[in-house]
């Protein structure tokens, strides 16, 4: 909203309504009406207003970018959580507009501190859980536990009979040996970890960094004889450290190859051409399945379908695919907001929903259709995977409601919500 | 007559050792060392005492506790848990599924006597 963010800026800068219009050269029950929102503002008024203001125009028509915002609000919700009460998180905007530099700053140190504390998550979880060195340390442990009952015994056990004590020194020798090279396996072991670097991101967190450097779209892997590629774009992926990783990435590209198939990339094209994004009529048209029209347009250049997010998650509610579009913000770790309409469809997985949602300054059209990826069988029922589909918001003129979302809990504004499942910092002031 | 013993465990010097000085304090001493039918072996051998490792191969030792406590005629018996883990959530497992005792590899060849001897009463 440009008009809020000039009379933010307005009161920042201490100006009364009246002297600014004078000094913009316009009435100030015109400049009132663009505070409000309620008349458009065009280029060179925009330019004057910001030059008196003191900001760059793209500031106030744009203002700060939202993931910044969004990062800066991460940040402080963390601080909060952990104690550290203090930093403003309802004026983020402000701040971020304000001093971007600074603020960039700060949300990369937010970042880069959130890293390591995982690196070093990663690494306690490593010694507790990697079987390889539990398998290591047992044998180990196994080793010193036989010889120190055996030397005990044959230190302790007076007298005892030469057929005995042969034999268990022919034990100690044995098991001295054993220990030696379970040791020396040991020490090659951790002298041979993985460097840090790989520990920093969990798989799904190296899937979606590969899939963001690709923008989501893979041109190598279009057309006939698709699935044989897949290995050398994974194999030329450096962002793609882990094992598990790339089998995440197989995962995906295998399915993107299926799809591609489904709905060729000439086809596509023509059919977004004729129609638009519109996934109904582009299923009608090609026959194809609706999730794979979801993951299609998600996935095409994004001079071709024009900007479109995509989120999948699984029956748990657990984010498997996010590509964020639009300014639609979506979590990176945490669980994302109930109200999303995404998990409508893990109760009703047959009602896919068509909904606009307003998150903060974003505005977009969702539509949601679930997959069932196993049938349903007599000891467990079918497994759906809930797709939920973000286009540009057809504006207000489009018939339905708005629905009004969040992240999540932590850093989301909205006051008096029932699908709260935790306090948000930035309650009071909102 | 001494008291009966069984000694479920899988390495093969453990086994000689601990056999060695039961035997020498007056125990009939038994081994088996794999997890799969350790309980027929213990219902075989109606011991006055179970010594139980918990890595094994074939069955973990948690779930052959978990058979012999469910076991309207061994149910009773006392049962020392051995593990190479002295994490505690471990000891919590062991406690719940009903070890009498709990002991932490690698152990002293007293610590172990003085294990049966409590657990078993003259």
């Amino acid at each position: 909203m440009i008009g809020s963010r000039i009379r933010e800026r307005r009161v920042i800068n201490g100006l009364k309504q009246a002297e600014l219009a004078r000094r913009a050269g316009i009435s100030a029950s015109y400049l009132n009406l663009i505070e409000h929102n309620r008349r458009r503002i065009g280029g060179k008024t925009l330019n004057k207003l910001a030059e008196i203001l003191g900001v760059a125009p793209v500031l106030l028509s744009e203002g700060a970018e939202a993931t910044l915002i969004a990062a800066l609000r991460e940040a402080a919700a963390r601080s909060e959580t952990e104690g550290r009460a203090g930093a403003e998180a309802d004026r983020a905007e402000e701040f971020a507009g304000r001093f971007p530099g600074w603020a960039r700053l700060m949300s990369d140190l937010a970042r880069q501190r959130a890293e390591l504390e995982s690196t070093v998550m990663a690494l306690t979880d490593r010694l507790a859980h990697d079987p390889q060195l539990a398998a290591s340390l047992h044998e180990v442990i196994s080793t010193v536990t036989a010889i120190r009952s055996t030397a005990s015994i044959l230190a302790d056990t007076k007298p005892l009979e030469p057929e005995w004590q042969t034999r268990f020194h022919r034990n100690i020798n044995e098991d001295s040996q054993r220990l030696a090279e379970g040791a020396e396996a040991l020490v090659r072991y951790l002298e041979q970890a993985p460097d840090a670097r790989s520990e920093i991101m969990s798989p799904q967190d190296e899937l979606h960094a590969f899939l963001e450097a690709h923008g989501f779209h893979f041109p190598m892997l279009e057309g006939a004889g698709g699935s044989a590629r897949i290995a050398s774009v994974i194999d030329r992926a450096d962002r793609l450290e882990t094992e598990a990783a790339r089998s995440l990435a197989r995962t995906v590209l295998e399915q993107y190859v299926r799809d591609a198939r489904l709905l060729p990339a000439g086809g596509m094209a023509e059919a977004v051409a004729e129609h638009g994004p519109d996934p109904a009529a582009i299923a009608a048209a090609t026959g194809a399945p609706m999730p794979a029209v979801f993951r299609r347009l998600a996935m095409r250049p994004e001079a071709e379908a024009g900007p479109v997010g995509l989120v999948v998650c699984d029956g748990s509610g657990t984010l498997m695919l996010r590509k964020p579009a639009l300014g639609f913000t979506m979590p990176r770790s945490a669980a994302a907001c109930a109200l999303w309409p995404l998990y409508q469809l893990l109760t009703q997985p047959g009602a896919p929903v068509r909904l606009r949602l307003r998150q903060g300054e974003a505005r977009v059209l969702a539509l949601t259709v679930s997959e069932e990826v196993a049938p349903a069988r007599f000891d467990r029922p079918a497994l759906h995977r809930p797709h939920m589909l973000l286009l540009p918001d057809p504006g207000p003129e489009a018939a339905g409601a708005v629905r009004e979302v969040g992240v999540n809990c932590q850093v989301c504004p909205i006051a008096d919500c029932e699908a709260r499942r935790e306090p948000s910092i930035l309650g009071r002031s909102f | 007559m001494g008291k009966k013993v069984i000694l479920i465990e899988d390495e093969r010097n453990i086994i000689e050792a601990i056999s060695f000085i039961l035997s020498r304090d007056g125990w009939e001493v038994k081994t088996h060392s794999n997890g799969h039918d350790a309980v027929e072996a213990v219902r075989d051998r109606r011991p006055d005492l179970v010594i139980l490792d918990v890595m094994l191969p074939g069955k973990s030792g948690f779930d052959i506790l978990q058979e012999i406590r469910d076991d309207a005629e061994l149910g009773a018996t006392p049962v020392l848990m051995l593990t190479a883990r002295g994490q505690q959530k471990d000891r919590e497992m062991a406690e719940r599924a009903g070890a009498s005792r709990y002991m932490t590899k690698p152990f002293s060849n007293a610590e172990v006597l003085e294990a049966v001897r409590d657990l078993v009463g003259p």
